[in-house]
């Protein structure tokens, strides 16, 4: 599922705390006027209307289209109220959920690849949200999830290819692999980390089990793999397995990020976690201690938290500008000084870790401070 | 009391020396309350006891008493306005957290920007407030303005004490060259040196003195807070136990190797000595500098294993002084005046006296250190030695040298760090920032 949302949500109050029922399907004639029909097809996502009452609400979705599409309810942030998949052409579907009052879109989207096609709608009643969030807080909101789930989009393919490597045998191939494959997990590792489960699966290091857990039986993810690549250089039939296990569980983060809860401040900290993230096992070769592939989830965990930095860049603005400079300057440092290390800037290619010297990881480290140190302030400058 | 003084030695021990007089006013900067004193906290009963039986006078006199609930036991705080900051001549506290820190800033403005927000975080803190809006209460979505360690705790005596390094002044960097003070020189690398780069140098330092190391510690910490993306630490240093008083009346103190350090050290009241030896002149040169100081910081591991196998006899010897009492060779009473002829000729204190070192006089203020244990497990300890003058060229360096070339010590020790500042005049009034005068 991939509900990239890009359009930016008009304003709107939002709505409250989510209530998503899982999408179960259910028999398309439970019907009545309370019923919203979807007509989707390959070029047009017609609702039968626009307003309904809050509540349990049905939508009936019948694909008319030739492409296998799919179906999202999207909170003015674009975070997914309800969705279904995977709807064949020419055949029917039928989504409930639990609806607050509130605006919303529901959006169809053609073989489940793009933007898909939108169509604001109203849930009327009482119970209106509380707390209203600003338009511009909604757009940031609603543009990193936006950003978060096509991280985990473009990963997916990329991880496979490393975990396909990993099952071939080839080792030479999986190294290579390795580093591109956690790219956009580093840069949204927050949000993943929001989902409790997924992080201890994919991206633990052996000394992060915990007691009684047994490395050879417990241990899953890229690291375990990493260790079999570069310590031991060899790939056993339990590494081939795991290889599965971690598309497995990417796939599970995937169809997670959609529905976390972001908010203008978990965005801020987030940002301020990632530089947390480089303080504390990137700079010390603590995260990548077999591979010195370090630098490269260095590179994108800064990406990630100057996302998210530039989303709420407007309302940081306007409520502390003195600040907003200071990140700036901080951020074009951390760049350049990053680029030292790659010869072609279009690239992820780093220099490995072990080759960086104690006075450059002091500068390095030095830098992460003078970045998360102002990071740590945004939050309270979005939230004023 | 009264004596005064000093000197220094670098190194571990004392110095002896000439004597002056001293005076009764606290003689630091700012008057106001008198945070002089002894601030025994932390020599419990051995120490007293030692205090007591040594010296005669003045020492005695002071060994225990009700008046001994001073200063720091009272949580006082010391002025930070007053013509020469505090930290030099003012009474050592017990603990230290030294930090020297790179600029990283190109901005002249941003520096002076910086300057003034750790004078204002230093005003506050040295009174026992909290940095800014303080520990807690805020937003729930920011971190606190302070950290929140020293919440609850006294002023401690709380010290800050800055420190403007060579870097700073070169070329192109913030218009300064200019005013570079010809007496901050770059230290010559002395026989026997070890330096480590990453424990050496640096564009600023602050030297935190406080009762309570949390509350020094406390201090740095925000202060290298605030400077993130302006200045980075570079190196830090946590001390203990000062090996070096200006308060005559008190005990002497002992360095690691167990001998007493600074029996002759210039006394912070005696206003004679410290114009002569410490503050810097109006007529020395560097106008912007005046009421300021040098301060010359050297980490110096001790090899302690080895020390403690060496016998009595020759621990003795090597010092000058002998263990007990801290009496100079053939004399019987600490502050007795030293016969440096009766020393063996690469004694330590003989070496370190202003008399070998054509009247060469240092004020010290340094403290024990332990950092652990290294790989090989030997204790990581030391004496780091701060010296305060008022022309490095005649004071540190060429008593040092002398005990470079000779001292019977250096078997002993190892200087492994080492940093060199001029440390400006203290901070007026409210208006006022650390290095205006350099700056404005």
């Amino acid at each position: 599922m991939r509900p990239a949302r890009l359009t930016v949500i008009a304003a709107a109050s939002v709505a409250a705390a989510l209530t998503a029922v899982t999408g179960c399907s259910q028999k398309s004639d439970a019907g009545g006027d309370d019923v919203i029909k979807v007509a989707a097809s390959d070029s047009a996502c017609d609702v039968s209307k626009t307003e309904f009452p809050s509540g349990k609400v049905q939508i009936d979705v019948e694909n008319k289209g030739s492409k296998v599409t799919e179906v999202y309810v999207l909170f003015p942030d674009a975070r997914i109220v309800t969705e279904r998949e995977n709807i064949g052409p020419g055949t029917k579907a039928s989504i409930t959920a639990e609806i607050k009052a509130g605006d919303y879109e529901i959006v169809c989207k053609p073989g489940m690849k793009g933007d898909g096609i939108a169509k604001k709608v109203k849930a009327t009643g009482k119970g209106a949200a509380e707390e209203k969030r600003s338009p511009e807080a909604d757009a940031a909101v609603a543009a990193y999830r936006a950003y978060v789930i096509a991280q985990a989009e473009e990963t997916l393919p990329k991880a496979q290819a490393f975990a396909d490597a990993v099952k071939a045998g080839d080792i030479e191939a999986a190294k290579k692999l390795y580093a591109p494959s956690r790219i956009g997990w580093e840069r949204t590792e927050p949000v993943a980390e929001s989902f409790g489960d997924i992080d201890p699966k994919v991206d633990v290091r052996e000394d992060g089990l915990e007691a009684g857990q047994d490395p050879a039986k417990d241990w899953t993810g890229w690291h375990r793999l990493e260790k079999a690549l570069w310590a031991d250089n060899k790939i056993g039939d339990d590494e081939k397995k795991l290889a599965d296990t971690l598309m497995a569980d990417l796939a599970d983060w995937q169809k997670k990020v959609g529905t976390a809860e972001i908010t203008p401040s978990s965005m801020a900290n987030g940002a301020k976690e990632l530089l947390d993230e480089v303080a504390t096992g990137k700079v010390t070769g603590e995260e990548e201690r077999y591979s010195r592939t370090d630098l490269v989830d260095f590179k994108a965990n800064i990406e990630g938290a100057q996302k998210a930095y530039e989303l709420l860049k407007p309302i940081a603005t306007k409520n502390d500008p003195e600040l907003v400079k200071q990140l700036d300057t901080q951020f074009a440092a951390m760049t350049v000084l990053l680029d030292k290390y790659r010869t072609d800037k279009a690239s992820y290619e780093f220099t490995a870790y072990d080759k960086v010297g104690e006075l450059e990881r002091k500068e390095l480290s030095d830098a992460v401070s003078a970045l998360g140190e102002p990071l740590s302030k945004l939050a309270a400058a979005v939230t004023k | 009391m009264t004596e005064s003084q000093s000197q220094s030695e670098p190194t571990a021990s004392e110095p002896q020396h000439p004597h002056q007089e001293a005076g009764a006013s606290p003689a630091d900067a700012a008057p106001q309350a008198a945070p002089s004193r002894r601030s025994v906290l932390g020599w419990g009963g051995a120490g007293l006891a030692l205090g007591a039986a040594t010296a005669g006078g003045a020492v005695a006199a002071f060994g225990g008493g009700s008046d001994m609930v001073s200063a720091a036991a009272a949580g006082a705080a010391v002025p930070f306005h007053g013509e020469h900051q505090a930290g030099i001549a003012s009474a050592v506290q017990d603990r230290l957290h030294f930090a020297a820190f790179d600029v990283k800033t190109k901005s002249r403005e941003e520096l002076v920007k910086l300057l003034k927000e750790w004078t204002e975080a230093a005003r506050r803190m040295t009174a026992g407030l909290p940095v800014g809006e303080g520990g807690f209460g805020g937003l729930p979505e920011a971190p606190p303005d302070d950290t929140g360690e020293a919440l609850g705790l006294k002023a401690s005596r709380l010290t800050l004490t800055i420190g403007f390094g060579p870097g700073l002044f070169a070329k192109d960097r913030f218009g300064l060259e200019g005013k570079r003070p010809e007496a901050l020189v770059d230290l010559e690398l002395f026989p026997g040196d070890n330096l480590d780069p990453a424990r050496s140098g640096g564009d600023l330092c602050v030297q935190a003195c406080a009762d309570d190391p949390q509350v020094a510690v406390h201090a740095i910490r925000q202060l290298a807070r605030i400077g993130f993306g302006r200045t980075a630490v570079r190196w830090s240093q946590l001390g203990f136990g000062k090996t070096s008083s200006t308060t005559p009346e008190e005990q002497t103190p002992r360095n690691m190797m167990g001998f007493k350090d600074g029996t002759r050290n210039i006394s912070g009241t005696d206003k004679a000595a410290l114009e002569k030896h410490v503050w810097v002149g109006a007529g020395d040169g560097s106008d912007w500098l005046t009421g300021g100081s040098y301060l010359v910081a050297r980490r110096i591991r001790m090899n302690i294993e080895t020390w403690d196998r060496t016998p009595l006899g020759e621990q003795e010897d090597i010092f000058g002084r002998d263990k007990g009492e801290g009496a100079p060779v053939g004399k019987s009473k600490e502050r007795d005046e030293p016969f440096l002829k009766a020393m063996k000729p690469e004694a330590h204190v003989r070496l370190a006296h202003p008399d070998t070192n054509n009247g060469a006089t240092i004020l010290r203020r340094g403290y024990s250190f332990t950092d652990g244990t290294d790989g090989l497990g030997r204790l990581d300890a030391g004496l780091f030695f701060l010296a305060f003058q008022r022309d490095v060229r005649k004071g540190f360096i060429p008593i040092q040298r002398q005990l470079a070339k000779a001292d019977v010590l250096n078997e002993y020790i190892q200087h492994v760090g080492s940093a060199i500042f001029a440390v400006p005049p203290g901070v007026r009034d409210k208006d006022d920032w650390w290095g205006r005068t350099l700056f404005a």
